[in-house]
Parts: structure tokens; sequence; C-alpha cells
């Protein structure tokens, strides 16, 4: 996928030298790219007339962005009070061992990046899994595997 | 088309009430994110489908304008009892059924929406094996009373037809006829306290904004919802839209704003679309912009996303993400509500509390305040969740006791098991127990408890749920969210967490229990913002209440929930066990064997403790023991 000229496009959307857009520049980056590259960074706070350690900061405080690039399917284990209450953080060890990347990586062949989230919603279903936009409800450890097989490209 | 005038948005009204008095009969499917998951999406098509074949022509959503319809088809936003979906109602009998596949179109097309039949055999059952014919004798709905949700699980969330058709901006008009001092007393009067938690004035906040002296003005709506375990404010922004954009205009035409904005989680992406295409609807139909309804007063609002930061639920910290700043909070000598958002008066909201408005505003303060407590008037929405049987979104006057809504509404504890405790308030509420269920939801008692009303989230805890671990669970969570600006909250949050950590694994010391109290208390007094203030209070009152269960991790290290790993193993209790086969499959060590119809076995060496045999189990023939004791 050509990245370069995407990203021209994107940041040539906001007025030069408007620090205020940094936020949602960088947020509309990531839509488009999935993470935000160092040299989407750099070209951000360039166009926006601030210094990139500002850039850095907002990119590494706000939870939402990524600084490496996305497995091709995201999926996220709810750590919602509910869903805690009813057992995610085996569900997250159970993750963990099966794909052999945790929460906040992506598996070796890219097929997933695991992150940790809150309330999805869905309590009524806890503990629940979301394979990119598909949601799993009441998982259990033992079949972590079978669902994720079922909903992804698991191994 | 353009509203221009007040009247022109009667004639709107009136047009859309006689067309919609037309159609016969009205199906609405919960298209909530739980009926979703359970295949909400798939009986609506199937619905449509089924209807086709059997010529039956449908009004689906905001087409009301139709004619040749003669039943209207609503994907809402959610119906509440989400633990029984995909939920479906009928109207005007008020039928409901729970957990409609996609096979059983075929009957509701041709026996509820053909023949306005109710299909008794769908009917939800008491326990007792009475039939409920309407949704309205249901319990859960029963003990009811929406005026937040009134439209969430009724309007079409994407049409600003059918929320005007539904009596929307009705309270706009009123408003506009109003003087802004006349809305300020009004709210005052109804007595509306904040629903993001605080439970400050609405109405005293909109006057001190509307009192400073400033060329500009904002309205802010917050939509961050950082309660970990809660989504009430996701529902309202996804299932009624335009109720929020009412609210938050009725609130700018009292302080006196032109810009607003609505701030929403950035996991919440849903809620961003459906409040995208309201604003948009509005704009066109001149109910956001210049000129509103011709009637000279001009403002509009704009969604800003959340960068995924609990501490930016927060006010300040909140405003300073719409600038595009790190979300950090300030110190808060100077008040938001005087230099806010750009250093000017700024009235920031929940979503709830914007909810309320419309409807304080068209039935006036009296209605409102007749219902609740004195101290806390109107209804909360509670998210009932965790292990209660009928997990789901409700909404219930103040002054209902935790036991109504847990017992009544949520049905008890969740496979009959014995009640332990509920935790509202979220991180920077407080555990309450047995002794407490008999407290009203209010502010002012939830707090004289050691707990908070917060922002909605009620969870509810078995025997199976241990409170040194829940303790554990949302100090890591503000661990991880200490904006780290302050030092007491950056570090004192972890050393305490870490004191926690060690009480689940078995390795605190005695005297460890002490510490993180005086650790606690030192954190909530010289912390900057509330998240600091606040984070002990789950701690506390978990201390508070269950005092014994802290001592035995420590002392005994025994965890008698089963809940934390290092101190548990499971074992089978032969007397019980069926030989159902249910349990070997769900454990992940294989660590349990045995013959069908034979009594299992676990191996106590491979057990890492899970849990996970315990909760397939429905013979209850699983036991947690210690782990340092020798078992069978
Ligand atoms: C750490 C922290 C997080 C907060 N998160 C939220 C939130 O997610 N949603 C919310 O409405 N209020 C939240 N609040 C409360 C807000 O600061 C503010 O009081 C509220 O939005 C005001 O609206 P209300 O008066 O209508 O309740 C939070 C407060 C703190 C200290
Ligand atoms: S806590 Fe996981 S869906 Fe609500």
């Amino acid at each position: 996928m050509p990245r370069a000229p995407e990203l021209n496009d994107i940041v040539a959307k906001y007025p030069p030298g408007k620090p205020r857009a940094l936020l949602h520049l960088l947020q509309d980056i990531q839509t488009a790219q999935g993470y935000l590259s160092r040299e989407a960074i750099g070209a951000a706070a360039q166009h926006l007339g601030v210094t990139e350690t500002r850039a850095f900061q907002i990119a590494t405080f706000y939870k939402a962005f990524h600084l490496t690039p996305r497995g091709r399917q995201t999926l996220r284990i709810c750590t919602g009070t509910s869903c805690h209450i009813r057992g995610a953080m085996v569900l997250a060890d159970e993750v963990r061992k099966t794909l052999g990347a945790g929460p906040g990586a992506t598996t070796a062949d890219g097929a997933f990046s695991i992150e940790l989230v809150n309330c999805v919603g869905a309590c009524a279903l806890a503990p629940v899994l979301l394979v990119d936009g598909e949601m799993l409800g009441n998982v259990h450890p033992g079949t972590v595997a079978r669902r994720l097989k079922r909903a992804g490209e698991a191994p | 088309m353009k509203l221009t005038s007040v009247d022109m948005l009667a004639q709107r009204r009136e047009t859309l009430v006689q067309r919609t008095a037309a159609l016969a009969r009205e199906v609405r499917v919960c298209a909530g994110t739980a009926c979703v998951a359970a295949g909400a999406g798939k009986l609506s098509d199937a619905i449509q489908r089924e209807a086709a074949a059997q010529g039956l022509v449908l009004a689906v959503d905001g087409d009301a304008a139709d004619v040749e319809a003669t039943v209207r088809l609503v994907n809402t936003g959610c119906q509440g009892l989400c633990q029984a979906g995909p939920l479906v109602r009928v109207l005007p009998q008020d039928a409901f059924y729970c957990g409609v596949r996609p096979k059983q179109a075929a009957r509701l097309v041709s026996e509820a929406l053909q023949n306005n039949a109710v299909i008794a055999d769908w009917c939800a059952v008491s326990p007792q094996g009475q039939r409920y014919a309407t949704r309205a004798e249901v319990p859960f709905y029963r003990h009811q009373q929406p005026i937040a949700l009134e439209g969430c699980g009724a309007v079409a969330p994407e049409s600003l037809d059918d929320y005007i058709a539904h009596g929307g901006f009705a309270a706009l008009v009123r408003a506009l006829e109003m003087s802004p001092e006349d809305i300020v007393q009004t709210v005052e009067d109804a007595g509306l306290r904040g629903r993001g938690g605080g439970g400050f004035s609405t109405g005293r906040k909109w006057r001190i904004a509307a009192s400073a002296s400033a060329s500009e003005r904002y309205v802010i709506c917050n939509g961050d919802e950082g309660d970990p375990g809660a989504f009430m404010d996701c529902a309202i922004m996804e299932g009624d839209p335009f109720r929020i954009i009412e609210g938050m205009t009725i609130a700018a035409r009292a302080i006196g704003a032109q810009q607003g904005f609505i701030y929403v989680r950035h996991e919440y992406p849903k809620a961003v679309a459906r409040l995208d295409k309201a604003i948009v609807a509005c704009r066109e139909a001149g109910l956001l912009g210049a000129g509103i309804l011709g009637a000279g007063f001009d403002f509009d609002v704009e969604i800003a996303r959340g960068g995924g930061a609990f501490v930016c639920g927060e006010s300040t910290a909140l405003m300073r993400s719409i600038e595009g700043l790190v979300g950090e909070p300030r110190a808060n000598y100077v008040r938001s509500v005087q230099e806010g958002l750009y250093g000017q008066p700024t009235v920031l909201n929940n979503v709830e509390t914007f909810a309320c408005v419309p409807a304080i505003i068209a039935r006036g303060a009296a209605w409102f305040a007749a219902t609740g407590t004195p101290g806390s008037p109107g209804t909360k929405a509670f998210c009932l969740v965790g292990k209660v049987a009928h997990t789901g979104l409700i909404e219930v006057p103040m002054g209902t006791t935790l036991r109504q809504v847990i017992f009544d509404i949520g049905g008890g504890v969740l496979d009959g098991r014995p009640f332990k405790a509920v935790q509202t308030g979220g991180p920077s509420g407080g555990c309450l127990g047995e002794a407490q269920l008999d407290l009203p939801v209010d502010f002012d008692a939830l707090t004289a408890a050691g707990s908070m009303m917060g922002s909605g989230g009620m969870i509810v805890m078995d025997d199976r749920t241990c409170m040194v671990d829940v303790a554990h669970y949302y100090l890591s969570f503000l661990q991880s969210e200490s904006c780290g600006r302050c030092v007491p909250c950056r570090e004192g949050v972890a050393q305490f967490c870490h004191l926690l950590d060690t009480m689940r694994r078995g390795t605190a010391k005695p005297g460890d229990l002490d510490r993180a109290i005086r650790l606690a208390q030192d954190i909530a007094q010289a912390s900057l913002c509330g998240l600091g203030k606040s984070a002990p209070n789950p701690f506390l009152s978990a201390v508070t209440h269950f005092r014994a269960e802290f001592e035995a991790h420590i002392n005994d290290r025994t965890c008698s929930a089963g809940v934390c790993r290092d101190l548990t193993v499971f074992a089978i209790d032969a007397q019980n066990c069926t030989g159902c086969g249910l349990c070997a499959p769900a454990c992940p060590a294989d660590a349990i064997a045995g013959a069908p119809k034979q009594v299992h076995v676990i191996d106590a060496q491979k057990c890492t403790g899970c849990g996970a045999c315990r909760t397939v189990c429905r013979d209850d023939a699983v036991r947690a023991l210690p782990r340092n004791l020798p078992c069978n």
C-alpha cells in the first residue's frame, strides 16, 4: 500500500501552523493507517508547527494511539468490571498461551493485535472477546482456541 | 427541509404524528450491543424478508412517510433486558418477546404483525409459571421509570422525524419562549443533580456560567464514560442522540453559549457515527446552526473524539483534550464553570444529565421533583451487571432500595447463589454488603455509606467474587490510568496496588493491611484531582465491610471465594458430580480426568486455579480449596 502520498493528503487537510489540531490530525492518521509511524508523527508536527517532542507526548499519553504496525485483525479482551468478575483475566492468560502474544502485542505472524478494553456494553454475555467487529460472548478458557479459529485466522 | 419557525416544527410534528397513527402496528427490534451480538441484525433482516414474502409492507426506521405501509419496523437502541436478547416488542399490544431467532420471523410476521395476536407461548414466564402478556407486567420493567432513557429503545435513533414525532424539540420550543433566567430557575427548582457522579446541582452550575462575564461561553457533554464497567451513556448516545442535542441546546440558550462539544469515548465508534448523523440532520433542519427555528439564537455542536484516557473524563482534563493538549487535570482552585474551555465560562454535564433536561423543561420542575427523594429528585439509570440474573440497562426513581433493584428488577443473584456485595460508583465508588441492601439509591445516602452514586455502574457480586481481587482490580485500573502529574497518585497508587497484589498472591506480611489503609488516607488527601482523591474508595469500603476476608488472605493465605489463583486449587465433590463431562473440555490445563457418567477428578498438581471448571459445572460439584493444604 502506498503510504506516503496518503499521509500527505491527510496532513494537508489541516491548516498549517495550527497546533490545536494536533490530536485530531493524529487521530485521522491513525484511522487511515492503523498506527502512527515515526514518519507520520514527524510530518504532523512539522505541518502544525510544534516540536516532535510535543507530538510524541500526545501520541504516548492517549491510549488510543498505536506506535507499531497493527495485525490484520484486532482481538480485544474486555476487562470491564463485569467481565473481570466473570473471569476475563483467565481468558487473557489463555489468549496469551494460544496465540503466543499477550495484551499490547501483535502475534508473530501478524494475524492479531491484542488489546484490553473496558466495558463494551455486552456485560450480559460476559466474559467477552471482540475480533474486529465480531463479538464472542460467554467465552470459557477452554474454548478460546476454538472460538478464535472460528472467528478468524487463528493458528 | 429547513424549519424556520416554531410553527413549521409544529406542523411537521402534526403531519408525522398523523402518518404514524395511520400505521396499525409497530414492531421494535432491539439493536443494542448485546442484542446485536445475540443476532438482532439477522432477526431484523429476516422479519423484513418474511414481510415481503407475505406481502406485508413495512415502513422501516425513519421512513414512516411510506403511506402504503401498515406496520412499522424500528431497529431501536438498547431496550434494557440485555440478558435475554434479541428483544422484540410489538405495539400497541405491548407484547414482549425475548431471545427471538431469525427462524421465528415467519410466525412473528403472520401472527403478531398480520393478525394482531399476542404469541402466548413466546411470552416471558414467571418462576411460578405465570405468562406476562405485556411488557409492562414483566418484573424487570414493572419497577422502572424511564426519563433519561425514555426514548432509548423506543425511537429510531437515526431519524430526526421520528424524534419529532415522539415529541422531540417541544422542550426547545418551550425554552425559546422562556427567558434564559427562567430556564436556569426551572432546572434548579427541579433539583436536577449531575448524573456523571458528583451530583452537583445542574441549575446552580448553569447559573454560575450564565452570570460570569465573558464574550463566549461553551456547553460540553461528557460522553467519556470512564467507569470500566458501565455503558448507560453509550446506550443513550447510540439510542437517542437527538435528546442529547436538544438538552445541550437548551443549556446553550440558558447560559448564552454558541458552541457546544460532545466528548465521546474512543471505543464508541457507533455513538460517534449516530451523533454525527444527528448533528447533520439538525443543521439541515435548522435546529442547529445560525438562527435556530428562526428565533435569532445560534448554537452549533461538534464532536470531539476521546483518546482513550480515563482521566479525560475529569472536567479540566477533558477541556484540555478538546483544546488538543495532553489531558492532564489542573488543580481546581479555579472553577472550570467560570474559566473552562479556552479560558471561557463552560458548562460541562454528563450525557444522562442532558438527557433529563428536555423532560424537565417540557413537563416542568414540579413534575420532575415529584419523583425521587427530596435530596435527589428524579430517576437514575444504572447498568445492572455482574453476577445478577437479569443483566441490563435500567432506570429507577431515586429512593428505590438496592434490594429492590437487585432482587425485584434484577431477579436476584445469578444461578441463585448467595449475595455478597454490590459495587456502585466505579473506580471512585465502593462496595456495599448485605447489611446495606436497604439503602436507597440517593446521592447522599450512598456517599454516607462509603460508596457513591457514580455514573451508574452497579455490579452485583456473589460468594465467588473475591473482595481483595476486586479492590486490586480497581487499583490496577487506576494505576494504569493515572496521568502521572502528581506524585501521591502516580507513586502512591502504584505502591498501593502492589500491596494488594501481594495479598492476592499470598506474599503479604502481617501489618500490610494497616499499611495499605494509611497509604489510602494519604493518597486521598494529597492527590491533585478526583482520580487520586477517590482512588482508595473501593479498597476502603471493601475493608470496612469485608475486613475478615483481607485478613484471611494475609494471615492464612486463603481466598474463600476461590478467585486468587495462587491461593486456590479446585477439587471435585464426588457426592455431587454426575459425570456430565462439561468440565474437562473447559479446563485449559488438561487437569481433569473422568469417563462419561463417572465421577471426574482434578489433578491438583496440574490445576492452575483458574476456576473454569467451577463456572461451567451445573451440579455445584466443584470446590475451591486452599492451595497450601493437601487435598483429596
Ligand atoms: C477521574 C475522573 C473521571 C471522570 N470521568 C467521568 C466520565 O467518564 N463521565 C462523566 O460524565 N463524568 C466523569 N467525571 C466527572 C466530571 O469531572 C464532571 O464532574 C461531570 O462530567 C459533570 O457532569 P454532571 O454535573 O452532569 O455530572 C470524572 C471525574 C473524575 C475525577
Ligand atoms: S464489562 Fe465486558 S462487556 Fe461490560
